[in-house]
């Protein structure tokens, strides 16, 4: 990355969850910190706390009168792009997310399933001959980037331009601000203008729903919708790319699950949510909205706090065997798309893509392992997941 | 004799925020309403074969929002 910081020598006053270090793997780093330091701090990204314990980030989550939402990303500036429902607190948070979670339900998402498995099935089609593909490139990523576009009603061709946006966003963004400001206002051109084409002609796809649909006689700005799409999109793809692809790199290091797994299809429901708690994508950010007291420790007003769900799910106060992959497990509260009011709203939607993802995979292709003469990159961002998982078949 | 075995699934609304999680493993147990809430199916009645699949859609809830009790004709 094209910005200058000093490496990492401190990680209790002075973490970076930028660092190569802990890009590269976070989770001893989450251990030391959970014994020695269960709330660390840097002075980086305008002021951070980072609770590691799963007690601490649960009741901080649930704290939206000492914490709120209105900035969600550690960042270099304050600034925040608005994105409701994400960014809203209580009261102004319910009614946005209300007017969503309709589309998002299990049985909503069902009606997705028959597209899913036919995009996961053409996109077998192009490397199962070849022996060898890159799962995360050739096969995650593009199973949620065309899904995405199919869900809001554009053409899957969007797809490499989504990817680009949420790079530059989610990514560069941290700490570029123009490269961040810049990609915003793509982003927000892009979907003001689909919202524009559906106000002349309106649709039944999605976009079509938010700008027509009402709650309590209200109904949401144009600007609205368009910073909640530019949510849905940017939340929408890497975060589950990033599990599917974790899910296919363990499976490929670990042939004993694989094995299982594909003996005992049964598993996936649980194996799902053992990948999601075991690699677990994104963190958030909340910011410290009065000077309050934590696990004994003070929060400043005005600081944001790092909302690592990934290092809650690997805590073993709460997971026995906290960095073991056990497909069967049984307690598993995990907090992969966080807890509280603002549970992730595509949870059912990434489930699925998970899901069919995996069975499409498993199905066609129920023997392969990691090219290890490749190399493997993890994302640098708030949304851990692998970028490369090149894998050989049989 | 078989009565008294039976229990009762119970979802806390002020709880759930839908993660649907009880759906995604024990869909025999619990469907969904309008907005993606947790609703136990038959009136919440789980019989003794399924009380396994019930302990495991309370132990996953992250919102701690699913109750099992004894079930009361």
């Amino acid at each position: 990355m094209p910005v200058n910081r000093p490496p990492v020598t401190d990680w209790k006053e002075d973490f970076d969850h930028l660092d190569p270090q802990w890009v590269r793997d976070p989770y001893p780093i989450w251990d030391q910190l959970r014994k020695e330091c269960p709330i660390a701090h840097t002075e980086r990204y305008t002021g951070a706390y980072l609770p590691t314990k799963y007690k601490d980030i649960r009741t901080i989550a649930y704290d939206t009168e000492n914490f709120s939402s209105a900035r969600v990303s550690l960042r270099v500036e304050r600034t925040q792009a608005p994105n409701p429902p994400l960014t809203l607190d209580p009261p102004d948070h319910r009614s946005s997310r209300m007017m969503i979670l309709p589309l998002f339900t299990p049985q909503a998402i069902q009606a997705y399933e028959p597209q899913i498995t036919e995009i996961c099935d053409r996109l077998i089609d192009r490397f199962i001959d070849r022996g060898h593909c890159d799962a995360a490139v050739e096969y995650a990523q593009e199973i949620t980037a065309r899904m995405m576009a199919r869900f809001f009603g554009v053409s899957e061709d969007i797809g490499p331009q989504f990817r680009t946006w949420i790079y530059e966003n989610l990514e560069l963004g941290l700490v570029e601000p123009e490269i961040y400001a810049r990609s915003t206002k793509e982003i927000d051109d892009y979907f003001a203008n689909e919202v524009a084409i559906r106000r002349k002609n309106p649709t039944s796809d999605l976009i079509s729903y938010l700008i027509t649909t009402k709650l309590n006689d209200k109904q949401m700005s144009d600007d609205d919708v368009v910073a909640a799409l530019r949510l849905l999109m940017t939340a929408g793809i890497g975060t589950t790319w990033s599990t599917i692809g974790a899910s296919i790199w363990h499976l490929a290091t670990h042939p004993e699950d694989l094995a299982r797994l594909v003996a005992e299809p049964d598993l996936m429901p649980s194996a799902i949510e053992e990948f999601l708690r075991a690699y677990a994508p994104a963190s958030l950010g909340r910011e410290v909205r009065k000077d309050v007291e934590i696990n004994g420790q003070q929060l400043k007003a005005g600081q944001m706090v790092f909302m690592a769900f990934p290092a809650a799910n690997r805590d073993p106060d709460v997971f026995p065997d906290a960095d073991k992959v056990v497909l069967d497990r049984k307690d598993n509260k995990h907090m992969a798309f966080g807890i509280g009011i603002h549970r992730c709203l595509g949870s059912n939607l990434a489930r699925t893509e998970i899901r069919i993802g995996l069975e499409r995979l498993l199905k066609r292709i129920p023997k392969f392992t990691l090219d290890n003469t490749k190399e493997v990159i993890w994302s640098e961002s708030h949304i851990r997941g692998v970028r490369t998982v090149p894998i050989i078949f049989g | 004799m078989a009565e008294s075995i039976k229990r009762k699934l119970e979802v806390d609304l002020d709880r759930c925020q839908g993660h649907a999680r009880c759906f995604a493993l024990a869909p025999e147990l619990f469907g969904t309403d309008e907005y993606g809430n947790g609703e136990p199916r038959s009136g919440g009645l789980v019989m003794p074969e399924d009380f396994e699949k019930a302990r495991l859609a309370q132990r996953s809830c992250p919102e701690f929002a699913i109750r099992i009790k004894a079930w009361e004709d």
